[in-house]
């Protein structure tokens, strides 16, 4: 049956028929029966990357399979939402190797999109943890891969969208934790040279990611929060934890219940978020300790706040550059505060190196940030890529819903490689998603 | 540690009062046809809720292999929970007798053949509960879905007969009336979201209709006041809507 979906960013909107399955033989009749397909996990991606006119949602098949608690090896069905990963493992004593900003995903969108946590330096992508994973070619035919078997497919699984085949089961690595605490630290920076250099001097820390105030212009140009943690050991908890030291954070969290006019996000409440924001950290710097889904998960005890963006939904815009590019980031940053279309979520990270086919870091500095849909938004956007790509970046597809193929071929090295493994497993491009065939990877 | 079978597993209602009762403590024995479907299911409940979760195979309308099923099972179940079903499409089954009878067995006449066996059992030992997931298209027969509502109606029938006899033996029948449900069988359908229920809430409503002795649960509460008008409608104008 036909319905209408979207993505987190709400745009675009289309009408799809979506399937679900909860068991493998109703998996394989569906792909066997349908014209072509996208995989489909939680719609976390922000743009058009697992939209089709066909998909096939992995939601029902969520089932875990196996878990090492001596070891800290799991394995579950693709559908499986981190949320859920998380009430298993951390009263076991271990946590996500990789985790990003929202634990509402499923575990084939953790390899779809590859997705990176504030440990990326550290740590890598989520691929990095990766044991092992079966993956449903568009023939129906199950492969096994792994950095060790079938690399070619693993590698342009691991970031590939969903385009070589529909992921069913995979295993990984958990990382070991004494507490579901973190040992959280805020500091402030007037502006970006500040920030740049806080990020260096804290980079020890294993987790770290700063919130800016695009908007600021002058002297307060970039002025941001850097926040770095640490999973906490027992002895650093208050004696009140101490005796449930891995205990999961309650349950709370309120709902945007109706899509917001989009004035409500005019730049004038922008400018009040980030004054608020800003305000809380009145001191220099902030130490605490705090439970785990508010250091990783802030945003989502607002559940549906993207509907806060209204009916025309929004996109996200995220890029790396370089670390040497420090003006790339000053002059898109500028180009930003200038249009005054801006976001109230920017968000800097820091890149370490990486190594792969076709996912989305390399060593340097990323910047995400919200655009609510509005007619000369397109345009800007496509001027940002110019800028991006003169100094060396590229974009995040899992973000995307409007980049042009030559953005997307200019800034992936080994685009033709991926290319040319997509289409030995899925050579009729059976599998294929409306952004795969704008970005001409399908076509 | 008591033990819940669940009969036709592999449903999405199935799954989630496995979950519920799972996380409560209960063993679980769960029962489908496809036994090999269900074992991704018995690692997920063993590991999420560490209870022992066993897999039987059961077809219901496999008659004749009822009993020995039951005979079968290494430990007798405390509460025994019938959720497999069949819609059918109303279409093909009023011209194609075996889709017909395929709605008739597996919704009415497989549940009483499983039913008669456990329910003797439990009425034997003085105690147990039954749940019987029937439908409110059993409440009133539409031209849209009456074979399969008429088969609920005699599963509705059978489990308020059963609850009235066993009654006096201790025993406690459930029969639950879930409206609609999002689930891999109306997946077709465009349900309306204010009236459709999510399959984890069956699994909240069974489990405290069992905890409270309740005997005849909607999951939306409003799904009650909906057949009260909608059995209230005269049948000279009801033959003439359509339903
Ligand atoms: C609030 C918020 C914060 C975020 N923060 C981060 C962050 O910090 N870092 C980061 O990297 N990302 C981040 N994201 C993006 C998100 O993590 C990714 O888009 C993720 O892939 C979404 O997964 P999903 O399960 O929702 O899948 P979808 O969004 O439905 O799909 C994402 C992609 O994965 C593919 N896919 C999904 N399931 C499978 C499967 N079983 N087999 C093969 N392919 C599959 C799809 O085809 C699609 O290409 C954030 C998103 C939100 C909403």
């Amino acid at each position: 049956m036909k319905k209408s979906i979207a993505n987190w960013g709400n745009y675009p909107v289309m009408e799809s028929d979506e399937k679900l399955f909860s068991f493998d033989d109703q998996l394989q009749e569906i792909i066997r029966t349908s014209g072509h397909f996208i995989p489909r996990g939680n719609g976390r991606c922000y743009g058009d990357a697992s939209l089709s006119t066909e998909t096939i949602n992995t939601l029902k098949y969520d089932k875990i399979l196996s878990f090492d608690t001596v070891n800290g090896i799991f394995e579950c069905q693709s559908g499986l939402v981190l949320d859920q990963v998380l009430e298993v493992i951390v009263p076991k004593g271990w946590f996500l190797p990789v985790t990003p900003g929202t634990k509402f995903i499923t575990v084939g969108g953790a390899v779809g999109s590859d997705v990176h946590g504030k440990n990326h330096h550290v740590d890598g992508c989520f691929s990095n943890h990766v044991i092992e994973m079966d993956v449903v070619l568009a023939n129906g035919q199950t492969t096994t891969c792994s950095p060790q078997q079938h690399t070619d497919l693993f590698e342009a699984t691991c970031g590939g969208m969903g385009l070589t085949g529909l992921i069913t089961r995979i295993k990984f690595r958990l990382k070991k934790i004494e507490t579901s605490f973190i040992r959280q630290r805020q500091i402030k920076a007037a502006n970006l040279e500040e920030l740049i250099r806080l990020f260096e001097e804290y980079q020890h820390y294993t987790y770290s990611m700063a919130w800016i105030d695009c908007l600021k212009k002058g002297k307060d140009f970039g002025r941001s929060i850097l926040i770095v943690g640490e999973h906490a050991t027992v002895n650093e908890l208050k004696e009140q934890h101490r005796n449930d030291p891995l205990a999961l954070p309650r349950k709370k969290s309120i709902s945007f219940p109706f899509n917001l006019p989009s004035w409500v996000l005019n730049t004038w409440s922008v400018k009040a978020f980030n004054f608020l924001y800003y305000a809380k950290n009145f001191k220099k710097e902030i130490n605490n300790l705090v439970p785990y889904e508010p250091f990783f998960y802030p945003l989502d005890a607002i559940l549906h706040w993207n509907r806060g963006y209204g009916k025309k939904g929004f996109v996200q815009y995220q890029f790396v550059l370089p670390l040497h590019a420090k003006e790339g980031l000053i002059d898109i940053l500028n180009r930003i505060s200038d249009k005054g279309l801006g976001s109230f979520l920017a968000v800097l990270k820091v890149f370490g190196k990486q190594e792969s086919l076709i996912s989305f870091p390399f060593e340097g500095f990323t910047l995400a940030l919200d655009f609510p849909v509005r007619k000369d938004l397109f345009a800007f956007l496509d001027e940002l890529d110019q800028v991006v790509l003169r100094y060396g970046g590229r974009l995040y597809m899992s973000k995307d819903a409007r980049m042009r193929p030559e953005i997307l071929e200019a800034g992936y090295p080994r685009l033709e490689e991926f290319k040319a493994i997509v289409k030995k497993y899925n050579p009729d491009a059976k599998i294929r998603s409306v952004q795969s065939d704008r970005l001409l990877l399908t076509k | 540690m008591p033990t819940v079978l669940i009969l036709g597993a592999s449903s999405d209602m199935a799954v989630a009062i496995a979950k519920k009762f799972a996380s409560k403590g209960y063993a679980i024995q769960l029962a489908a046809r496809q036994v090999h479907r269900l074992q991704p299911l018995q690692s997920d409940l063993t590991i999420r809720y560490q209870q022992s979760c066993d897999l039987y195979e059961f077809d219901a309308l496999a008659f004749n292999t009822h009993a020995a099923f039951f005979d079968s099972l290494p430990i007798k179940p405390d509460i025994a929970i019938c959720v497999f079903g069949y819609l059918g499409e109303n279409e093909t089954a009023r011209a194609n007798w075996q889709e017909s009878e395929k709605i008739i067995h597996t919704n009415y006449t497989g549940a009483v053949s499983i039913l008669n066996v456990i329910s003797n059992y439990f009425a034997a030992r003085k105690q147990g509960a039954i749940v019987g997931i029937s439908s409110v298209a059993g409440e009133r027969g539409r031209q849209s879905n009456y074979i399969y509502g008429s088969a609920k109606a005699g599963f509705t029938a059978y489990l308020s007969g059963l609850r009235n006899r066993l009654f006096r033996e201790g025993v406690h029948v459930v029969s639950v009336q879930p409206g609609f449900v999002y689930t891999r069988m109306t997946e077709n359908l465009a349900l309306p979201a204010l009236l459709t229920a999510k399959p984890e809430a069956v699994g909240e409503t069974v489990y405290k209709a069992v905890v409270r002795k309740q005997n005849v649960v909607y999951v939306k509460w409003f799904w009650r006041w909906i057949m009260l008008i909608i059995k209230s409608i005269p049948e000279f104008m009801f033959k003439k809507l359509k339903l």
